[in-house]
Order: C-alpha cells, then sequence, then structure tokens
C-alpha cells in the first residue's frame, strides 16, 4: 500500500496505479493457492503419525483428523451446520464475522478517538506528556485476558436509567484498549512534526493554538496517523476476538472458534472455517483502513512520510 | 511615521546553565514606507534574530520595537506584516491557490472573497494557471512565488522576508529577484530582507544594514544609489559594482573568517 506509488488523479499514472491494483490482487491469489499446495504437499509426503527432528516431535501428524483436506474443508462450507437445518456453515460463519466486525469497528472508533485526544492532551500539556506517556506503555503490558473480566463486571455495574451496559460494549472497550496505543504515540508525532519555520508562519499570522491545531498540526499528522490506523485496525480485530472468549460473548467469531473447536474431534474441517472467517474478520478491517488511507491521502506527494 | 521604528534594542539568549548569548546590542534602525532594506551580515551576527523581533516572533530584551506606529505584537495580532521564509513552508495538502488563502482564513475573510484575492495574487507573481496545482507539482522557485503571494494576500503594508531566495539556484534567483522588485514597486509594500549574498543586498535595496557578530550590532548602513527603475542591466552597472565593493569593504572591517562563512553559508 505505502509501497506502492503515489500519483494524482490527472496524470496517466492512474492507469498504472489500476495495473498495479490487478497485480496484487493476482498475486493475493497465487499466495493462497501456495499455501493450499504447501498444505496439501505435506500431507501427502508427510509421516501419518507425526515425527521427530533430533528427538523432538515437532512434524504435525497428517492424518485427516489434525490436517483435514483442502478442499474438505471448502465443501464443509456448504454442508448444513447442522444435520437437519438449513443454514450451511457458511452462512454461520459471515453471520459471526459480520456480529464482529461490528463490535471491532466499535471499538477502533473510540480506541482512535480516545489516542487523538490522549495525543492532544499530550502536545498541549508537555507535562501531562511526561506523566501519560509511561502509563499508557505500561498499560500495554496488561494481559488482555486479565483484563477481560474485570471490564466485564464493571460494565454489568452500570446503568443510567433505562440503559443498561450491553456485554458486547464492554468487547468493544477491550478492541479499544489495544488500538488506542498505536494511534496515542503515531498522532503525538505527528502533532509535533510540523517544521519550526511552518510553526513560525502561524505566530506571523497570530493564529491561537486551536486554528494551528487543525490548520497545521493536524493535516501534518496524518502521514503519521494513517499508519497507526492500520495497526489499531488489527489490535482490535484482535482485542475482539480474544475478549470475546473470555468474556464468553455469543455471536461472535471469537466464540464460533471455540465452539467449532470443540466439535473437532468429530468434524476437525469445522474450526478451519471459523478460521477461515477470523482471517476475513481481519481483511474487512484491513480494507476499511485502506479506504481510510487513500481517502486521507489523495493528493499527497508520493513518499509523504517522514 | 516610519514603517519600523527600532530604538535601543538588546536581545540576550539565556538558555538555562549555559552562558547567556548577547546576539543584537543597542539597535536603531528606522525604515520609511516603501522602502526596500537589507540585512546582511556574518553567521550569527542576528540578522534573522532582528527581523524575528520586528515580526514579533521574539521578544526583545530590552528596547522598543513599533511597526506601523504600534507595539510589534500588536502589529502581528493585526496582520500588519507578511513574512516569507527560506523553505517556502507550503502546506503539501492545500492546492497552490489555498495556501495562498490561509492568512485570509485566519482573518475570517469568506470564500468567494478569499477566491478573489487568491487568483489575484496568483496574477501577481505570473501563476495565474497553476491555482489548483498542489504545491509538491511546482518546481522551487515557482513555490518560493507562492509563498511570496501568500505573504502578500492580505495586501499587508510590510513583507519581511528571511533568505527567501538563499536554496534557489543562481539564475532562479537572480530572475525571482526581479519579480520581487516589480511587486513591490506595484503594490508599494516596505520590505526588510535577511540575505548573505552581497549582490543580492545591492540588487534589491534601498539600503543595505550591514551587521556584525559577537555581540550582534549594526556596524554601516550604506545607501544604494541606483535609482527605483531596476533591471538586468543594473547588475552591468557600474554604479551596482561600486556599492557591492562598498558593502564589502565594510563587511571586511569584520573578522575575515565570519565573512568567509557567511558568505559560503548561502
Amino acid at each position: 500500500m505505502s509501497s506502492q506509488p503515489r500519483t494524482t488523479a490527472r496524470t496517466p499514472g492512474s492507469m498504472s496505479r489500476a495495473a498495479g491494483r490487478v497485480r496484487r490482487a493476482v498475486m493475493f491469489v497465487v499466495a493462497l493457492v501456495l499455501v493450499a499446495l504447501a498444505w496439501e504437499g505435506y500431507k501427502a509426503v508427510g509421516p501419518e503419525a507425526g515425527g521427530d527432528v533430533l528427538g523432538a516431535g515437532i512434524l504435525p501428524r497428517t492424518n485427516d483428523r489434525v490436517m483435514p483436506h483442502v478442499w474438505t474443508m471448502i465443501s464443509r462450507l456448504t454442508d448444513p451446520v447442522q444435520r437437519g437445518r438449513d443454514e450451511t456453515v457458511l452462512r454461520v460463519v459471515l453471520e459471526a464475522v459480520w456480529y464482529s466486525f461490528r463490535v471491532a469497528l466499535v471499538g477502533f472508533t473510540i480506541g482512535v478517538l480516545v489516542g487523538m485526544a490522549l495525543a492532544i492532551v499530550m502536545l498541549r500539556f508537555k507535562v501531562l506528556e511526561r506523566a501519560i506517556l509511561p502509563y499508557l506503555v505500561i498499560s500495554q503490558t496488561v494481559p488482555l485476558i486479565a483484563l477481560a473480566p474485570l471490564v466485564a463486571g464493571w460494565g454489568g455495574n452500570l446503568q443510567w436509567g433505562s440503559f443498561v451496559w450491553p456485554k458486547w460494549m464492554s468487547v468493544a472497550v477491550l478492541g479499544a484498549f489495544l488500538a488506542f496505543f498505536p494511534v496515542a504515540l503515531g498522532t503525538l508525532r505527528g502533532l509535533k512534526a510540523p517544521s519550526a519555520a511552518s510553526l513560525e508562519l502561524m505566530d506571523s499570522l497570530a493564529a491561537p493554538w486551536r486554528r494551528t491545531l487543525w490548520k497545521l498540526r493536524f493535516p501534518s499528522a496524518v502521514p503519521y496517523i494513517v499508519p497507526a490506523l492500520k495497526l489499531a485496525a488489527s489490535l482490535s480485530v484482535i482485542g475482539v476476538v480474544v475478549s470475546e472468549i473470555s468474556i464468553g460473548l455469543r455471536g461472535g467469531i471469537g466464540r464460533l472458534i471455540i465452539d467449532y473447536a470443540n466439535q473437532a474431534t468429530g468434524d476437525p474441517a469445522k474450526v478451519f472455517t471459523s478460521i477461515l472467517g477470523a482471517a476475513i474478520l481481519g481483511l474487512a478491517m484491513a480494507g476499511l483502513v485502506a479506504i481510510i488511507d487513500s481517502i486521507l491521502m489523495r493528493n499527497r506527494p508520493k513518499g509523504a512520510a517522514a | 511615521m516610519s514603517a519600523v521604528e527600532i530604538s535601543q534594542v538588546n536581545k540576550i539568549f539565556s538558555t538555562g546553565k549555559q552562558q547567556a548569548v548577547e546576539a543584537l546590542v543597542g539597535i536603531d534602525l528606522s525604515i520609511e514606507p516603501g522602502e526596500f532594506v537589507s540585512l546582511i551580515g556574518p553567521s550569527g551576527c542576528g540578522k534573522s534574530t532582528l527581523l524575528r523581533l520586528v515580526a514579533n516572533l521574539l521578544e526583545p530584551t530590552s528596547g522598543s520595537v513599533l511597526v506601523n506606529g504600534k507595539p510589534a505584537k500588536q502589529a502581528r495580532l493585526d496582520q500588519d506584516y507578511g513574512m516569507a521564509f527560506q523553505q517556502s513552508g507550503l502546506f503539501e495538502w492545500r492546492t497552490v491557490a489555498r495556501n495562498i488563502e490561509l492568512p485570509l482564513e485566519l482573518k475570517g475573510w469568506d470564500k468567494s472573497k478569499r477566491q478573489a484575492r487568491a487568483k489575484e495574487m496568483l496574477e501577481l507573481v505570473k501563476l495565474g494557471d497553476f491555482a489548483t496545482h498542489m504545491p509538491w507539482q511546482l518546481s522551487g522557485g515557482m513555490q518560493q512565488r507562492v509563498a511570496i503571494a501568500r505573504a502578500l494576500a492580505a495586501h499587508p503594508p510590510l513583507l519581511l522576508m528571511d533568505e527567501p531566495f538563499g536554496a534557489l539556484d543562481e539564475m532562479t534567483r537572480e530572475h525571482m529577484q526581479a519579480e520581487l522588485l516589480s511587486i513591490c514597486a506595484k503594490t508599494g509594500t516596505t520590505v526588510v530582507f535577511v540575505t548573505h549574498s552581497i549582490p543580492e543586498a545591492v540588487y534589491l535595496s534601498n539600503r543595505v544594514v550591514v551587521m556584525s557578530p559577537r555581540p550582534g550590532r549594526i556596524t554601516d548602513i550604506i545607501d544604494v544609489g541606483l535609482g527605483s527603475h531596476r533591471d538586468e542591466d543594473t547588475r552591468e552597472d557600474t554604479s551596482f559594482f561600486k556599492c557591492i565593493t562598498a558593502v564589502r569593504e565594510a563587511l571586511r572591517g569584520i573578522e575575515v573568517t565570519d565573512i568567509v562563512r557567511g558568505i559560503e553559508d548561502r
């Protein structure tokens, strides 16, 4: 994405950009096929009961229970989820992905807003930067699994009038907890990016701090914010999937993976369909950020990020 | 009323435990409306500092700076001057026209008025066809012209320039000097111009203020008697060379190593 040269809309570059897009799509499919081939290749030649390398049993077993055929997984997608029901596995997986996607999106949005707000506060008050920053770093060392029950517990006590804190909100908050961190650091760095000359220019125009923030600092920070958003997107997905499992929220892909893993003895291909769903979830979030990227970075010089 | 009135200004930089630096000592300078004044001198003579005192980007340690008869701070708040730097400092996310509109936005002008003025300024700097271009699509000289257009967008009576052509090649530089003179002739703007280059100072100025370092002070003020009309022939003129010699000799009074460094720095 960022390695792709950016060209303006007017120049003939849009042709080569379209060609680049096609090439990337082809490479994506090729890579997918290669992974499938490697899987089937190992399954064909690998030891049925697993194997040792220098005495350590690290070679996985290749029987159908541990490594189902790729086509078994694919055909499993179109099977009914349970005998006697119309819903296919694919449908159930996609519905779970859609559910988790919305929760992750809420988490991502909260994380981005909180991260940016923290960056502004740290920029405005140097003292606070020194006070807050170490805690931000420490916060990321707390395992999510340890935090999840706490957040769920706090959320359970929250109630304003008729509003009751829903369980999925706790999951979104935990996604935000991971997502805010890169955004806060990236934005802070970006807000500090304008050159001394640009800041002097705003001073010479008697621009108050707030207007310098919106007219100079934020636009200058965009090339720093975009990569931070990419990190935040994948972190919010991880946060949501893990928290769904540890809080026990039904409906999302995280819970589905656990459910299907429990059925793995009888139905080994099924768990892989849910893993595929998790991958689709990650891709969807990455795609969303790619769209944000192309909107924010239009009309910017190529290689704008410092 | 003078355009700029600097009297008895001292500026001392004291940065914590380090020894305080006397950047400027006993500066007196009066600049008339419509005048073009260059500040020249070796690195560290305080010419950029002096410009920043006029712009109120720095406060003097003592003494007073009046711009348009007002204290410098009030003049800055009223946008009584425009400023251009060595780096054009254009915002890469804004089109050329929107860059020029920046000072007007901060003044609270409405959109149609801003656009009309930006168009007028683009014509003035001969970039009428480039309004919708992005700054990074322009050459260095064109970017600097946009920066000048931005500095003059609000029609300020005073233009402060800190080595604006320092990063340009010699050909572009001479061309830009001629452009600047014709713009100033049209607008009647007063200019304070910081430079390292003796020919540049002489070609552009009514007066050249020669400064020396440690402590920064004005050692000489040379009147350039080249008249108001200047073109490419002026550069071949004997009186042009005479003035260059005069400035060079004034600078020669200053420690030699500083001059050599100062001139090569540009």
